[in-house]
């Protein structure tokens, strides 16, 4: 098993998302991290898909989501040519003794503090899954009271934009050629 | 996207407008709540609506329909119950590519959600077994939404597509215009096959030493039966037609060896089985094909074409992946073939031929006449066929008279078998053939149907009957499920749980059929098989029932048992072919 990155262009609409769960759901693939937003086409968003699979498997269920009529475009994004990131938030115990260490942790980490309570400091760090399991690990001992994090978002490297696209329209048939 | 200037009307209107610019002209449904408003205007409309008895039949006539005219068949339900009856035969036309538009009611847009009266998400619930769906609530969308829906179901590998319509679109006031454009930027079919992987794929043919067209549904519904008459009469390769492909060459060829899978004729498995070079043609690898994957074929390189680049390598890998329609794809074949032929190269296969001439010689799709006399299932289908005749269309629904009609009846023709195959639908049959006299009202229509698949859509013959709809319908009844019971036959001791119908006791199917204004003829003796079958042939003015009282421990053969290989097929029980013994 090996874990691949897959960034999926597809229409605007509602229930698309319902559609790409329910086809991983169905064939048993877990999902290990979702991401969905805009881009820069407002008609267009963007899914990164983190999958866990032997590649024979991605090849298919990479098939049956191109079949989607609402995807435009599937591409794998793993490897040096592109570059991903995740985002933590994270609330960590932190009195007069420790918060020192926690914000040696922060500026080591090029992390940031984004909210102060008298026992806690609530950081906030964007990398990828590596750099923030390690940040993790090193605030674990201080007492992590609550921890979310976004899916993985990626894109590649280079000048290349995977979203242009080539509008061609269909012609409707008249009705005698029903 | 269109130039024409709106028309006023209210949603309603605008549906059945679209669904008449679409070029639909008949419609099966039942109309309710949801779904009233566009039942108004469809009074006034050139479309000929049928009114159905079961939101089922409305699918499955949709699906007959599709079949026999190549056209999108179309079924309309209100919301919630009559949506979800709509389900299995979306299902059906998923698993076989049928084309059909399903158009559905939806409570008011601003109820959807609330668990409102007769409310089902009947558009999430179809996610899975349609190839795409729409929900409409805004009634500027309606005639985009249908374009749409019509040319998605009938381009590419066709497919059902559901439209399910917000009352409140209905009921509201808008502006009909009919798109001249869509713009469907994820959807764009590939049929026109790579130059590169045709080439590779005659490389593959000439040097093949035993090679077999293994011919699917996409064959059918590609309309590239005479292409393949041409490859195969070029070439001179043995052919085999799955159960979705029976048709697509003649059974008279004497290249034709039938069906293979599970039921498969001997020669048509060994061919698949031995084969050094499998030339699939929109087939799938379906495991009633293939029986244990692992074995299948072990031997064979593989060129897979199909219009659905997912279908390629699902289950198979395949050596030259082919994408592209059919019909293109068996053109191009041929031509490149034809060219390779008059520089002198061709296939040797006269070895394999022979090999297989002889299999088919040995092993015919044969049957024993029971003992005591009684009639036997097949002789029924036999002179069906004998007497009916190659224009004749056939539906069947599943089990055992579908793998007995698919042997015995004699296909010439494409588009004069329809069946469920990927779902094994029961109740498919009748309503399918329903569909199939609406779309060829010159054509004898023959719905075969087992006795327990008749029960669970037999009223549609009221359909039948008010509609002017004769079809005929050759009821095999064996008092049984009968392929369960063969199951437990052979798998389960004997122990036969919950598969005695005794239809031969309850109900009268005679009278049934005349309850229904339907002639109703019963037969239980072979002397009598011809002169009833004349008698139903006779009568075009109503539908005909014919209760074939057959041997209830009639099996069907040859048989592959579930999840072990091809190899180990049986000719009849405990009759092994031993065609692997055989030195090619």
């Amino acid at each position: 098993m090996t874990t691949h990155t897959l960034s999926v262009l597809v229409e605007n609409k509602p229930g698309v998302l319902a559609r790409i769960a329910g086809l991983f759901s169905r064939r048993g693939f877990n999902i290990e991290s979702l991401a969905v937003g805009p881009t820069e086409h407002e008609e267009i968003s963007r899914m990164t898909i983190v999958v866990n699979v032997e590649d024979s498997p991605l090849e298919q269920v990479t098939k049956q989501l191109n079949k989607l009529v609402e995807v435009i475009k599937i591409v794998e994004l793993d490897g040096p040519q592109s570059v991903n990131r995740e985002l933590m938030l994270v609330k960590v115990r932190a009195d007069a003794a420790t918060r020192g260490q926690v914000l040696d942790a922060v500026q080591l980490f090029r992390a940031k503090v984004i909210d102060i309570a008298p026992e806690a400091l609530t950081i906030q760090i964007t990398g990828n899954a590596d750099k923030l399991s390690d940040f993790r690990r090193i605030l674990e001992p201080f007492g992590i009271r609550e921890l979310v994090q976004s899916g993985m978002v990626a894109i590649g490297r280079g000048s290349r934009s995977i979203s242009e696209r080539t509008a061609r329209p269909i012609a409707v048939p008249t009705a005698a050629s029903g | 996207m269109s130039q024409q200037a709106g028309v006023t009307m209210n949603g309603a209107q605008s549906l059945i407008r679209s669904l008449e610019a679409a070029g639909v002209e008949h419609i099966f449904g039942i109309p309710g709540g949801a779904i009233l408003p566009a039942y108004d205007p469809l009074m006034d409309s050139s479309i000929r609506h049928i009114l159905v008895r079961h939101e089922q039949g409305a699918g499955h006539a949709a699906q007959g329909y599709a079949e026999v005219t190549g056209r999108v068949g179309v079924c309309m339900a209100t919301s919630g119950p009559g949506a979800t009856n709509l389900v299995t035969p979306l299902a059906d036309a998923y698993m076989d590519s049928v084309p059909v538009v399903a158009v559905t009611g939806q409570v008011g847009a601003a109820s959807i959600g609330t668990d409102a009266f007769q409310e089902a998400d009947i558009r999430g619930i179809t996610m899975p077994i349609t190839k795409h769906n729409f929900l409409v609530k805004d009634p500027a969308e309606i005639p985009r939404t249908i374009a749409e829906a019509f040319h998605i179901a009938r381009t590419g590998r066709p497919g059902p597509v559901l439209v399910d319509v917000a009352k409140s679109a209905l009921q509201a006031t808008t502006s009909y215009t009919w798109p001249t454009e869509l713009n469907l930027p994820g959807y764009r079919p590939v049929t026109r096959p790579h130059a590169k992987q045709i080439k590779e794929a005659v490389r593959l043919i000439l040097e093949a030493k035993r090679p077999v067209l293994y011919v699917g549904g996409g064959t059918i519904r590609a309309g590239a039966s005479r292409e393949l008459l041409e490859l195969a009469d070029l070439t001179g390769i043995p052919v085999v037609t799955t159960l979705m492909a029976r048709g697509a060459l003649p059974d008279s060829h004497p290249q034709h060896l039938g069906m293979p899978g599970m039921h498969g004729t001997v020669a048509a498995v060994a061919a698949l089985q031995r084969s050094d070079l499998i030339v699939s043609l929109g087939a799938r690898f379906d495991d009633r094909v293939t029986g244990n994957l692992d074995s299948f074929a072990p031997g064979a390189l593989v060129i897979h074409a199909d219009i659905d680049p997912a279908e390629i390598g699902k289950n198979r890998t395949a050596d030259v992946p082919i994408v592209g329609d059919c019909r293109e794809v068996i053109g191009d074949l041929t031509t490149l073939l034809r060219t390779e032929a008059t520089g002198g190269h061709t296939g040797d296969y006269e070895a394999w031929v022979d090999y297989l001439a002889g299999l088919k010689k040995r092993y015919p799709v044969a049957y024993d006449a029971p003992a005591d006399g009684s009639l036997a299932p097949q002789y029924v289908l036999e002179r069906l066929s004998a007497i009916a005749g190659p224009d004749t269309i056939y539906t069947s629904g599943v089990g055992q008279h579908q793998m007995w009609a698919s042997h015995f009846i004699d296909f010439e023709k494409p588009g004069t078998w329809i069946n469920s195959g990927g779902l094994g639908t029961m109740g498919f049959s009748l309503p399918a053939a329903m569909g199939a006299k609406v779309g060829r009202p010159d054509a004898t229509v023959w719905s075969i149907d087992g006795d327990g698949c008749f029960q669970m859509t037999n009223q549609e013959l009221a359909t039948c009957a008010i509609n002017d709809i004769p079809i005929k319908v050759a009821v095999i009844n064996n008092e049984s499920l009968g392929m369960v019971r063969q199951w437990q036959t052979l798998f389960y001791n004997e122990r036969y749980s919950h598969t005695d119908l005794e239809s031969k006791r309850i109900p009268d199917f005679v009278k049934l059929a005349e309850a229904y204004g339907c002639e109703g003829l019963a037969c239980d003796s072979p002397h009598d098989v011809d002169a009833t079958i004349e008698k139903a042939m006779a009568i075009d003015d109503r539908p005909v029932v014919v209760d074939f009282r057959v041997h209830r421990d009639a099996m069907v053969w040859p048989m592959v048992a579930a999840g072990t290989s091809n190899d180990d097929i049986k000719y009849a029980r405990n009759l092994a072919p031993k065609f692997d013994e055989d030195e090619l």
